[in-house]
């Protein structure tokens, strides 16, 4: 495990069979990939309808699972193995894990939307229970005992009241269950669980620990080049031309360049650095970029918007009754950056016919379809290899470094390995979209909210894309079709409380300023900071306290017991006025939210502690409360840690990020311009996970993020009496705010 | 091409370099030591720190003609999994790392303050950590396992 990268041995073996190439890798030090021999060594099922494409259960006595969802850091490496273990009937040790390989693991869809247990562990758990009833009706014939008769355990399938058993190899090694996943095969009652639900240990960890994980960014095949890519100096200029005599002085390094793709490559990393630096190119002007001041209001007034009504619930009354209130607010979520501690690394080795690419995407499977698209090869010529890398939370730049290294290893006719800058990676990467919400409501004197309008202004994902847009495929002129991927952005527009009538309406925009993605709980936590706000000024207006308030209105129980819970862990103290403290050189206050994470999945309920200091205009988040129901647990230290992080990263994008542009292009492209969270903005947080193990097991990985807006900024008017509508509460917009000249 | 002698983790390294410019961090990286990780450049996130020294540096600001005959230690020269440091036992106790892209850097800035400060104070260690940035969040864990490690409510 300590062999360094360098001394890393490839075997690499190219098999010719039926027409298609296997290509098998094995890799001294990354055990993911150390498959080559035993049940993978076979031809692979990649048929998300069939066991085999899963699991194979090897002669060691070992279940090598195969899952098409990846570990980004958020513990799949234990909890899909603990979920496949349990179901199964053997030890957790005993459970190889293979992730995001298009060559061996099945499309399980990407990596994204909190789904990575929901659905892709639910796939594994029905294939596991699918072939542990096989096993064990293999086993009946073999001991001559019923079926009802048998149980799986340890690796072995047993009589339950004693008698010889056999072991699952024995039953099955070498061979493949040839069988479709049986929605009916029956699963383990969660009452008997000795591994769903513990707080095992992540395998990843000792090695992330010891400097020996292998990281997409530490990841080397012979013969490779390091390349930097030039990117222009406007958002879409064109490349007019390139001084290559500019790099002569630096050993090794040249430029490759693929129509407006332009980087340079050399043998040294060092030296790919100091020729991207000195290589003197000349651009055109590119297609300009909108002013940043008046952006947020710009939207509204956007040409070409597509109107959809997303939630038409009752109508408004004709006319509200006496003493009710109407209010009328809008909000606003700047555009953000994953801001990836690691700047986005690929390696890629395109030959004539094939492509192989490593590459940190949460979406391998999707993306083998861009690249084959836009190097023009078959889908079974392109493998996509997942390895880890820096966070990324999305779709951070891992696509198009890995698109960039496809496109230049063909051109350098070697294998390239591409890492961004950071200038790269915060100028570059596709941002969390701008979004504008408006709600008008009104609330009668008796805290019932009468009717409830929310107007998102949000860019459109363009529907039926047969590619992931990316930078390099762009610029290199090769086939891709132009569009935006913006994700699920227009959920949670919607009160989760009763009113009299709800609607929500979504303008879709038809462009973004900067290329738009996915960014975790997309468009969630932006659309909850503005409901759950103004559900804060619904209750103010009706002068009741803000927990009350919420749950008059909720009836489901489990959204009832998340905020009771989280109340609890506050010490709630009702106030109906609010205000907590409106005088002092320092405000104190405390706020809630709650969020049905897409009305359908995990809740949440949030509480936060803040400080405001008037002369500064700085927040302080003292504490953060939060109480977390998604279901049954499958690993609770996993749960934890996801939510703490959701809670962390939310308070950064709220109290500090906006990617900054001039008229050309992005201008916050460092830690001083784009600055993040940091150790003395970290707050106390209690958390109290709620477990349901008779329940679906939910999303955890991105609930949370959706809450902490609102619960930042209904504390803040509890502090202050002033309500911040414009993300990020910067010090200077708040001092603004408390002026009064926001 | 110019010779350069490091003392990497207890050993002698002669390196030949173009540029005496070449940061420490590439060459740590070429040598196969990439626990330290490239993470801006810019000496603004931590994600590269060695000790140097004995004292918390960022690889990428340091260059390789001047980081000749200082004591250097990289993530990998602190522990093992068979000896492992005090903070990477205490770091795997605590599961801190998410994406774990930070938690080189995280150790060793960590390890440079319990070496002069052995029983250092929540506050110490969030100062002594803030030049180190995390995006995954881990840093209520980090704490934890910092002060664990120095024998503190762990």
């Amino acid at each position: 495990m300590n062999a360094p990268v360098k001394n890393l041995r490839f075997s690499r073996r190219t098999i010719l069979k039926g027409g298609a190439i296997t290509v098998g890798f094995a890799l001294t030090g990354i055990p993911t990939r150390a498959i080559a021999q035993g049940a993978a060594a076979a031809r692979r099922v990649l048929d998300s309808k069939e066991v085999d494409a899963f699991l194979a259960v090897n002669g060691d006595g070992t279940v090598t699972l195969f899952c098409g969802k990846v570990d980004l850091g958020q513990g799949l490496r234990i909890a899909i193995p603990q979920i496949a273990a349990e179901e199964l009937g053997i030890g957790v040790d005993k459970i190889k894990f293979i992730e995001g390989d298009t060559a061996l693991t099945p499309d399980q869809g990407r990596t994204s939307g909190s789904n990575g247990i929901q659905r892709g562990g639910m796939q594994i758990r029905q294939a596991a229970a699918t072939a542990r009833k096989a096993l064990i009706d293999l086993a009946a014939q073999r001991l001559n005992v019923k079926a009802d008769d048998l149980e799986a355990a340890g690796g072995m399938v047993r009589p339950k009241f004693g008698g010889a058993s056999v072991s699952f190899a024995d039953l099955i090694a070498g061979r493949q269950f040839d069988l479709k996943l049986d929605p009916k095969a029956p699963l383990k009652d969660p009452a008997s669980y000795t591994i769903v639900g513990k707080p095992l240990p992540r395998p990843d960890v000792p090695a992330k620990c010891f400097g020996t994980h292998v990281y997409m960014h530490d990841f080397a095949v012979p013969s490779m080049l390091h390349a930097r890519v030039i990117r222009p100096t406007a958002v879409g200029a064109k490349l007019t031309s390139v001084d290559e005599s500019s790099i002569k002085d630096i050993p090794g390094a040249k430029v490759v360049r693929v129509k407006d793709l332009l980087a340079v490559v050399a043998d040294d990393e060092w030296n790919a650095v100091r020729a991207s630096r000195v290589l003197r190119a000349q651009w055109s002007e590119g297609t300009g970029l909108p002013a940043q001041s008046g952006l947020a209001e710009s939207l509204r007034n956007e040409p070409g918007v597509i109107d959809e009504t997303l939630v038409n619930k009752g109508s408004p009354a004709a006319q509200r009754p006496d003493g009710a209130k109407a209010l009328t607010a809008t909000y606003y979520w700047p555009m953000q950056s994953h801001a990836s501690i690691g700047p986005s690394c690929a390696v890629a080795d395109v030959r004539g016919d094939s492509a192989t690419v490593w590459t940190a995407s949460q979406g391998t499977h999707g993306n083998q379809k861009t690249f084959a698209r836009f190097l023009g090869l078959p889908l079974d010529k392109v493998r996509l290899i997942y390895l880890e890398g820096s966070g990324c939370y999305g779709m951070n730049g891992h696509e198009d470094a890995a698109a960039d290294a496809a496109i230049l290893s063909r051109a350098a006719g070697r294998p390239v390995r591409v890492q961004w800058m950071r200038e790269d990676e915060l100028g570059w990467d596709p941002k969390g979209p701008p979004q504008l919400i408006g709600i008008s409501g009104a609330v009668a004197a008796d805290g019932r909210i009468l009717d409830w309008r929310t107007e998102l202004w949000i860019p459109k994902t363009t529907r039926g894309l047969p590619n992931i847009p990316l930078l390099a495929p762009e610029a290199a002129g090769l086939d891709h079709v132009p569009g935006l991927n913006t994700g699920l952005i227009s959920q949670n527009g919607d009160p989760p409380y009763s009113a009299e009538s709800i609607q929500v309406i979504a303008h879709w925009l038809k462009d973004a300023p900067l290329r738009p993605a996915p960014i975790r709980s997309p468009g969630k936590p932006a659309n909850c900071f503005a409901v759950e706000s103004f559900v804060d000024e619904l209750a103010a207006a009706a002068g009741i306290d803000p927990l009350e308030f919420r749950l008059r209105g909720l009836k489901d129980p489990r959204a009832i017991e998340v905020l009771k819970r989280t109340a609890a862990l506050m010490k709630w103290q009702p106030q109906p006025n609010q205000v907590a403290s409106a005088n002092g050189g320092v405000a104190r206050g405390r706020g809630i939210s709650f969020v049905h994470y897409k009305h359908s999945e995990t809740y949440v309920g949030m509480g936060t502690e803040v400080a405001v200091d008037r002369a500064s205009g700085r927040i302080a988040v003292e504490r953060v409360a939060c109480a977390h129901d998604c279901g049954q647990i499958i690993n609770p230290d996993g749960v934890r840690a996801q939510v703490e992080g959701s809670i962390l990263q939310t308070i950064s994008r709220v109290l500090m990020e906006e990617v900054m542009f001039d008229r050309a292009r992005v201008v916050s492209v460092d830690w001083a311009s784009y600055p993040i969270l940091r150790f003395s903005g970290v707050p106390k947080i209690d958390i109290e996970l709620i477990d349901r193990p008779t329940q679906k097991p939910l999303g955890a990985g991105e609930a949370a993020c959706a809450a902490v807006g609102a619960a930042l900024a209904n504390a803040i008017y509890n502090a202050t009496g002033t309500r911040l509508r414009t993300v990020p509460f910067t010090p200077e917009r708040v001092k603004l705010a408390l002026t009064g000249k926001a | 091409m110019a010779k350069y002698t490091l003392h990497i983790n207890g050993n002698a390294q002669t390196v030949e370099e173009t540029d005496a410019g070449k940061p420490l961090l590439y060459v740590l990286r070429d040598l196969g030591l990439t626990a330290a990780k490239f993470g801006c450049g810019l000496g603004q996130c931590g994600a590269c720190t060695v000790m140097v020294d004995g004292a918390a540096m960022r690889s990428c600001q340091l260059n390789v003609a001047d980081a000749q005959g200082k004591p250097i230690v990289t993530l990998e020269g602190l522990g093992s999994p068979d000896k492992p440091h005090p903070l990477q036992a205490a770091f795997i106790r605590e599961q801190v790392p998410q994406c774990g892209y930070c938690t080189s850097g995280m150790i060793m800035s960590a390890a440079a303050l319990l070496s002069t400060n052995k029983k250092p104070t929540e506050t110490d260690v969030r100062s002594a950590l803030d030049g180190n940035l995390c995006r995954c969040g881990s840093h209520v864990r980090v704490v934890r396992a910092v002060m664990s490690a120095s024998g503190q409510g762990g």
